[in-house]
């Protein structure tokens, strides 16, 4: 099975106060540290294990920048064959259709059985896997948990609300947006990163690609983010000041009166 | 201006809370919009009769193959019926995930997701608001409607909107070709597991603030001081070291309790969205800006690898 994964470069932000830059129209990326879209790395195991499983190969594709190309190596050390990076100034500014666009004409110059995505990434649309099988007329399926490989067709779990399991026969080629939990992703460390280092990753631009650069990037695109603020709080917690002794007797405190120490 | 479609997600003859919401979000879009809600599924009579006590009109869409909302053929029976130019909104939940995207490609309509405010319209832009990085900022999204838009709005937003009473208009006959590459076969329901979290009064909830398995321990050091059971968010079931059973949120369990204290947890709307019955909520964070801090009634800036220990021996010394 000839499989094709995309993934996307993302900052890691969870443990990191976000800050708006003084123009408003982005964050601070500066001191971020960028890493793979945590649902694209369970799609890249799923990947592999089916391949390891089944037979064929992985490849790994990004539209981004020449900085993406770090994704793509990192996903290659976990046992991708091949990378792809999709990059021109074109680009930038697409929406996530644009972004489908650009993918489309990807899997369109290869031979794939198998299109798979992340559930979701940084900006929280969760749209690019579903844009890309209807652009290209395949059937899809988001949030999958579960895959079972049959004859021309998979069976596929999609974890649904209160995580219980829906489970579907879809016909290849298909597009799988992948849920995180499916498997657990392996490890990749430096030594496996340096051991891909020098594999040859093809940088495809709009015209490699067939695109005409009008159809994608800012003009193109329909969905535009203006500004980015910071949201007028709310009344937000009361937060317990002091040392770690005096908050914990008055955290103690109100967990008396609410019930919260039995 | 457009006409509004709310998609209507129903099970067992009720509808989904979603339902009003997304009435509620359409006369934030447009106050004097007629919005017409869409409800597909086969016998669904008295579904459409109690959409229309709160919509204008209720497109009713009865036919075998969309007994079950799969959403490839939902897609195939609205792109038969929806003029061209429609703003369709969908709730931003597996569904919504799963139809929305491929339908603004097929209606060659602009998309957004997980949209949690309106603006208006001005001309043909429809002036949306988002946010990013888990709620830490907030974004203006504008979206050209001139061919019309697919909207997910954010579950649990808007509050669910009066609306006026209406007409079913039974759109059955009108349908074209269903069939499609996806078939559904099942829905298997998730195992119960050894303790029932939706039963407990007090809950001590882990997130991936709690860095290792090992650390665990703490929390359940701290849980059974308290005389309270140990939940968690979606991270910690991923990687395996808590059960299914334990977690909170739209793709785990609804919890109720008096008290939830959420440890090193960052407040997404899909953990939040299992947190129900308006609980005391103790947040702990290192990061002073996670938007848990919004939801909490009290927080805690502190590394919680450090402080539950310590909450934990005051506790024992009661
Ligand atoms: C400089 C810049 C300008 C931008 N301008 C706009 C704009 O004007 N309007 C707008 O709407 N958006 C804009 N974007 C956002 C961009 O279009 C989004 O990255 C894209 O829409 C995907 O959104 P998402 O993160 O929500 O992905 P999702 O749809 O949530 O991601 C799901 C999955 O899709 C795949 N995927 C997503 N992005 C990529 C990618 N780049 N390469 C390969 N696979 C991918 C991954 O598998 C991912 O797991 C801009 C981004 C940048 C960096
Ligand atoms: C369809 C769908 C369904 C989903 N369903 C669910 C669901 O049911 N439940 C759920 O929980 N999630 C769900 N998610 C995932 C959700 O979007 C978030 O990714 C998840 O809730 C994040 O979990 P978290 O807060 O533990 O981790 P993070 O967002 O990574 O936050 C960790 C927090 O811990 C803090 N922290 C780190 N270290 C420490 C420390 N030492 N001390 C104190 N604080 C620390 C950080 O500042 C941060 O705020 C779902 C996602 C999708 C797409």
């Amino acid at each position: 099975m000839e499989i094709l994964v995309c993934v996307k470069r993302v900052p890691d932000t969870a443990e990191n106060e976000i800050e708006i830059n003084s123009e408003g129209n982005d964050i601070e990326r500066d001191d971020l540290v960028y890493s793979v879209n945590e649902w694209d790395n369970y799609a890249v195991e799923e990947a592999i294990q089916m391949v390891d499983k089944h037979g064929g190969s992985v490849t790994v594709v990004t539209v981004g920048d020449e900085e993406s190309e770090e994704v793509l190596r990192r996903e290659m050390a976990m046992g991708a064959e091949s990378g792809l990076l999709l990059t021109d100034d074109a680009f930038e500014g697409s929406d996530g259709k644009g972004i489908a666009a650009i993918l489309k004409a990807a899997v369109d110059k290869g031979n794939y059985d198998l299109i798979m995505t992340g559930a979701q990434a940084d900006e929280g649309y969760a749209q690019v896997g579903g844009m890309l099988a209807a652009m290209l007329d395949y059937p899809y399926a988001s949030l999958v948990n579960m895959i079972e490989v049959g004859d021309g067709k998979l069976k596929v779990g999609r974890e649904i609300e209160g995580g219980n399991m829906e489970v579907n026969e879809i016909e290849l080629p298909c597009v799988l947006s992948i849920q995180t939990g499916i498997n657990e992703p392996r490890y990749v460390g430096i030594r496996g990163i340096r051991k891909v280092a020098s594999v040859d990753i093809p940088t495809l631009g709009a015209s490699d690609l067939g695109l005409d650069a009008g159809s994608v990037g800012e003009g193109a695109a329909r969905v535009k983010r203006i500004d980015y603020f910071v949201p007028e709080m709310g009344e937000g917690a009361e937060m317990l000041e002091g040392s770690t002794e005096e908050i914990i007797d008055k955290l103690i405190e109100l967990l008396k009166s609410k019930g919260g120490i039995k | 201006m457009a006409q509004i479609f709310a998609y209507i997600l129903h099970s067992n003859g009720v509808l989904d809370d979603s339902a009003l919401e997304l009435l509620a979000a359409a006369k934030k879009i447009d106050d004097s919009a007629e919005v017409t809600a869409i409800v597909t599924g086969k016998g669904i009579d008295d579904v459409c009769s109690k959409a229309a006590e709160s919509f204008k009109s209720v497109w009713k869409i009865d036919n075998e193959a969309l007994s079950y909302p799969n959403a490839e053929v939902v897609r195939k029976a609205l792109l038969s019926l929806l003029p061209a130019d429609s703003i369709v909104l969908l709730p931003h939940d597996t569904f919504g995930m799963d139809l929305g995207p491929g339908l603004s490609v097929k209606l060659d309509s602009a998309f957004a997701a997980d949209v949690v405010d309106f603006e208006g319209v001005e001309g043909n832009t429809l002036k949306t608001i988002r946010q990013e990085f888990t709620g830490q900022v907030n974004t203006h999204v504008h979206c050209d409607i001139s061919a019309g838009a697919v909207i997910n709005v954010r579950p649990g937003v808007f509050q669910a909107a009066e609306g006026q009473a209406g007409e079913v208009v039974d759109k059955s006959g009108e349908l074209g070709d269903l069939s499609v590459k996806r078939k559904f076969i099942e829905v298997q329901e998730a195992e119960a597991g050894e303790v029932d979290i939706t039963k407990s009064d007090v809950l001590v909830s882990i997130g991936r603030g709690i860095e290792d398995e090992d650390n665990l321990e703490m929390a359940f050091e701290l849980a059974e001081a308290m005389g309270a059971d140990v939940s968690c968010s979606r991270p910690i079931v991923d990687a395996k070291w808590l059960e299914k059973a334990r977690q909170v949120g739209t793709s785990g369990k609804t919890v109720k309790p008096k008290v939830y204290m959420a440890m090193g947890i960052s407040g997404s709307f899909q953990h939040m969205g299992g947190v129900k019955g308006n609980p005391f909520i103790v947040a702990v964070n290192k990061n002073p800006k996670a938007p848990i801090f919004q939801v909490a009634d009290v927080g805690v800036e502190a590394d919680i690898l450090e402080f539950i220990p310590e909450l934990t021996e005051k506790v024992k010394e009661l």
